[in-house]
């Protein structure tokens, strides 16, 4: 089974940005995405830098992928789709307003935030040339193993979401301006003291969710650690690793070290909480009754008063 | 041309209701997982949906059929049946958002008039484009993300004709696009046809104070006598950093009443109202007030005053997307 | 803020005491041929219910010194009217005039809810199917009771047509709820 390493979800400075995908490049992971997923007003704060990091990781040997937005609304943003493709490596489709944009017979990726749910929509995609498919983290088990038998049969890879706050929600709305009383227009970029999100809890102080800007993902990181052999059964050939501010090449390589059998499910889930007490793992969508649930002995839903 | 009033109705009686007060237009589902309203003891059968259509039509007005959550993997044929169903019983259009059941449709169904729901999200003028050349799609219903000026503007750029919410529940997140119920409950609009099912909705009062809980977690607190929101999870109470509050929605509902010259300036065909979970008592209050509205905007009268708020979720009322600085 | 739906009345105190010396048995037995009638009359009521159609449901006039267990039992309805609080899995109170303002359509179900003119306790998920289904079934509550004979017949009349009287005028004229 592959890594691929997702696009960054939340607002880093450019220098930080750049730092990370040049330790990036020596890590045990097959295929990077990077671009700006979330926010549009993001973007101009490391664009230049883009070309760089993806020479950097074709270098080192890496397949890169560029992503789109996950919600498009204005002008600006239909251009920035549009002009995807100009970079010269693939497109990441998370928006389906990428896909008229895209040069003719050109073949794509598709995004965690594209919702393909069953095998009608996968032939579909398909058919335009889609290539590989992010499912949605919401999909339980089941579903991915049906859509991965017609993805073999179609010639498009199945990956699913391996690690990582889950991404949940995409708004018009700026969550992060709404805190601090400002309108996502005069922003001032709020987003940029939360570099993994900003956590939410209940009135009861129970850990919840967490904003990004526009997005509002799991307060508990996906966590594929215990379901490696299910996924591999089900025919998935690459986990997707969202990129947290702390520990993640360390992260790469224990996920590599477990996709190669020499660590289990609960190292790499002890060795995950480790690097940060304010973790918490999750993996309830793929077979659990919910999403926050957790297949490991680690207690979640208590409230953490 | 006046513009066209599109009302909900979780049951046969709201849909008789609901013509009777005077909607041009009805919206519901089949009673299963296919539609984004999926709610106990709503919604219809074959049967009731035939009866309906039939109803309906002799009142000259028209059905659409909400086939509008995403097939799931493995049991697609429950979403081709009732897209089938819908034809047999007469809709008038079919509601989608799933891009394999909007192929699937547009082949096997060609002559059923097809609809973009919400839940496909479709928010700017090249995605509606490529839906409108891709599953021949008539019309669109716009997320509620955009503001009036971004409708205008879409409205200039494509051909099919577009619906916007004007009444009723507001997702604040971009719809068809939120797994925040499954996350905690196990249930999505887009798998299941529910948001926050009343099934995983705890209520716990003590000493006047009433906690209401979903999945376990707590959504609101509210004291004696303050208004009681469903703990729908986006309009909750919760705390990050220093503040507590309604971080992603207070509990409002939509009212774009007043904004009507406006939308109808900005090319909009249809008014959509939210609430296919209400009552017929709603419905038929509703209705009566937006068909009067929109009659008066064609005879040029000033629009009438609302009368609406009562009936309105934790009785406050916004115009959410569509002034723009509610982003 | 909150603006309680303050126009929906209470039963009379006084005609509440009298109430508390009404036999049950005989009324629960009046109410079980009511809602067999309506079972009769109206069979997609109860299959609206669906996986609620075993649910014991407390229905509570909050107003009145009783409340009512509704048993489906799949179609075949079983009515218990009871003393004190009682126990089911889904509670639905609220004054009697709202109720069955429900009941006739004159009110909306989670517009009395905001308001918390009506509270859910328990299983909300079958009390949200009963109220759908009964909005479907557009019963007019004074027919079926019509349609009962015996001793209790009068007085349940008149209780209905109390009720309605004030549930048909409470959402437009609040004012006559003061007269009472």
């Amino acid at each position: 089974m592959d890594l691929t390493v997702g696009p960054n979800q939340f607002f880093w400075s450019a220098d930080r940005w750049t730092g990370f995908y040049d330790e990036l490049a020596s890590s045990p992971v097959d295929r990077v995405v990077l671009g700006e997923l979330v926010c549009s007003k993001r973007l101009p704060f490391y664009q230049d830098r883009i070309p760089e990091a993806i020479a950097t990781l074709i270098e080192a040997g890496k397949d890169v992928a560029l992503t789109s937005l996950a919600l498009v609304t204005l002008k600006r943003e239909r251009k920035q789709t549009s002009e995807l493709a100009e970079m010269g490596v693939e497109v990441e489709i998370n928006d389906l307003t990428a896909l008229p944009h895209l040069p003719e017979g050109s073949k794509f990726s598709v995004g965690p935030l594209v919702n393909v749910y069953n095998e009608g929509t996968l032939a579909w995609l398909a058919s335009k040339g889609a290539t590989r498919i992010c499912l949605p983290p919401e999909l339980p088990l089941a579903s991915v193993e049906t859509i991965a038998t017609v993805g073999a049969d179609l010639g498009v890879s199945i990956e699913v979401w391996g690690h990582g706050r889950l991404p949940l929600a995409i708004s018009g709305r700026c969550y992060h301006a709404r805190l601090h009383k400002r309108t996502k227009d005069n922003c001032q970029f709020a987003c940029e003291d939360d570099p993994d999100g900003l956590d939410v809890r209940t009135m009861e102080g129970q850990p919840f969710l967490a904003m990004n800007g526009v997005q509002t993902l799991s307060d508990t990181y996906g966590c594929a650690a215990y379901q490696i052999d299910a996924l591999t059964q089900a025919g998935v050939s690459a986990l997707r690793l969202s990129p947290q501010s702390k520990g993640f090449t360390d992260l790469c390589d224990l996920y590599r070290q477990l996709l190669d059998g020499k660590v289990n499910g609960a190292h790499v889930a002890g060795a995950i909480v480790g690097i940060d007490d304010n973790i918490r793992l999750s993996d309830g969508f793929l077979t659990g009754d919910r999403g926050v649930e957790w297949s490991g002995n680690q207690p979640l839903t208590t409230p953490q008063v | 041309m006046v513009m066209e009033i599109v009302c909900p109705a979780g049951t046969p009686a709201a849909l008789r209701a609901a013509v009777k007060a005077g909607a041009h237009t009805v919206y519901c589902g089949f009673n299963d997982e296919t539609n984004a309203r999926n709610f106990p003891g709503l919604n219809f059968d074959r049967e009731e949906m035939r009866d309906g259509v039939a109803f309906a039509h002799a009142h000259g007005s028209k059905v659409l059929i909400a086939i509008n959550t995403f097939p799931r993997a493995g049991n697609e044929a429950i979403w081709h049946r009732a897209v089938a169903d819908a034809e047999v019983c007469g809709a008038d259009a079919v509601i989608l958002a799933d891009p394999g059941l909007l192929d699937y449709a547009a082949r096997n169904h060609p002559g059923l008039r097809r609809h973009l729901s919400v839940q496909a999200a479709a928010a700017n003028a090249d995605i509606i484009n490529f839906y409108a050349e891709t599953f021949d799609v008539k019309r669109v219903v716009l997320p509620r993300v955009l503001s009036v000026q971004e409708i205008a503007a879409i409205n200039a750029e494509i051909q099919v004709e577009t619906e916007v919410f004007v009444f009723g529940g507001l997702c604040v997140m971009a719809e068809g696009r939120c797994s925040l119920s499954s996350y905690v409950t196990g249930l999505s609009p887009n798998m299941n046809g529910v948001c926050s099912p009343a099934s995983h909705v705890e209520y716990r009062e003590d000493k006047g104070v009433l906690d209401a809980r979903l999945g376990g977690y707590t959504i609101h607190r509210v004291g004696q006598n303050e208004p009681a929101p469903y703990p729908t999870l986006c309009k909750g109470c919760f705390g990050a950093s220093d503040k507590t509050g309604h971080l992603f929605e207070d509990p409002v509902s939509l009212n774009a009443e007043q904004l009507i010259p406006q939308l109808q300036k900005a090319g909009v065909t249809a008014l959509k109202i939210e609430g296919r979970q209400r009552s017929r008592s709603y419905v038929a209050q509703v209705v009566r007030n937006f068909r009067a509205a929109v009659d008066a905007l064609e005879a040029g009268c000033p629009m009438p005053e609302g009368m609406l708020a009562r009936l309105s979720e934790g009785q406050a009322m916004t115009t959410g997307a569509y002034k723009k600085t509610w982003r | 803020m909150s603006q309680s739906q303050a126009s929906i009345p209470l039963f009379p105190p006084i005609l509440a005491r009298a109430l508390r010396v009404v036999p049950l048995a005989p009324l629960s037995l009046s109410l079980t041929a009511c809602s067999r009638n309506i079972a009769k009359s109206h069979p997609k009521l109860f299959r609206r219910l669906g996986e609620y159609d075993h649910t014991r449901f407390v229905l509570d006039p909050v107003d009145l010194p009783f409340v009512i267990y509704l048993d489906p039992n799949g179609g075949v309805p079983r009515v218990t009217v009871i003393r004190g609080n009682g126990d089911g899995a889904a509670r639905i109170s609220g004054p009697l005039a709202a109720l069955i303002g429900l009941v006739h359509g004159a009110f909306d179900g989670d517009a009395l809810f905001f308001s918390r003119d009506l509270v859910v306790k328990g299983d909300t998920g079958a009390a949200l199917a009963l109220r759908n289904a009964i909005d479907d079934a557009e019963l007019d509550l004074s027919q079926e009771i019509a349609s009962i004979s015996g001793p209790l017949a009068g007085p349940l009349q008149q209780l209905i047509a109390f009720a309605e009287r004030r549930t048909g005028v409470c959402l437009t004229r609040p004012e006559e709820a003061v007269a009472w």
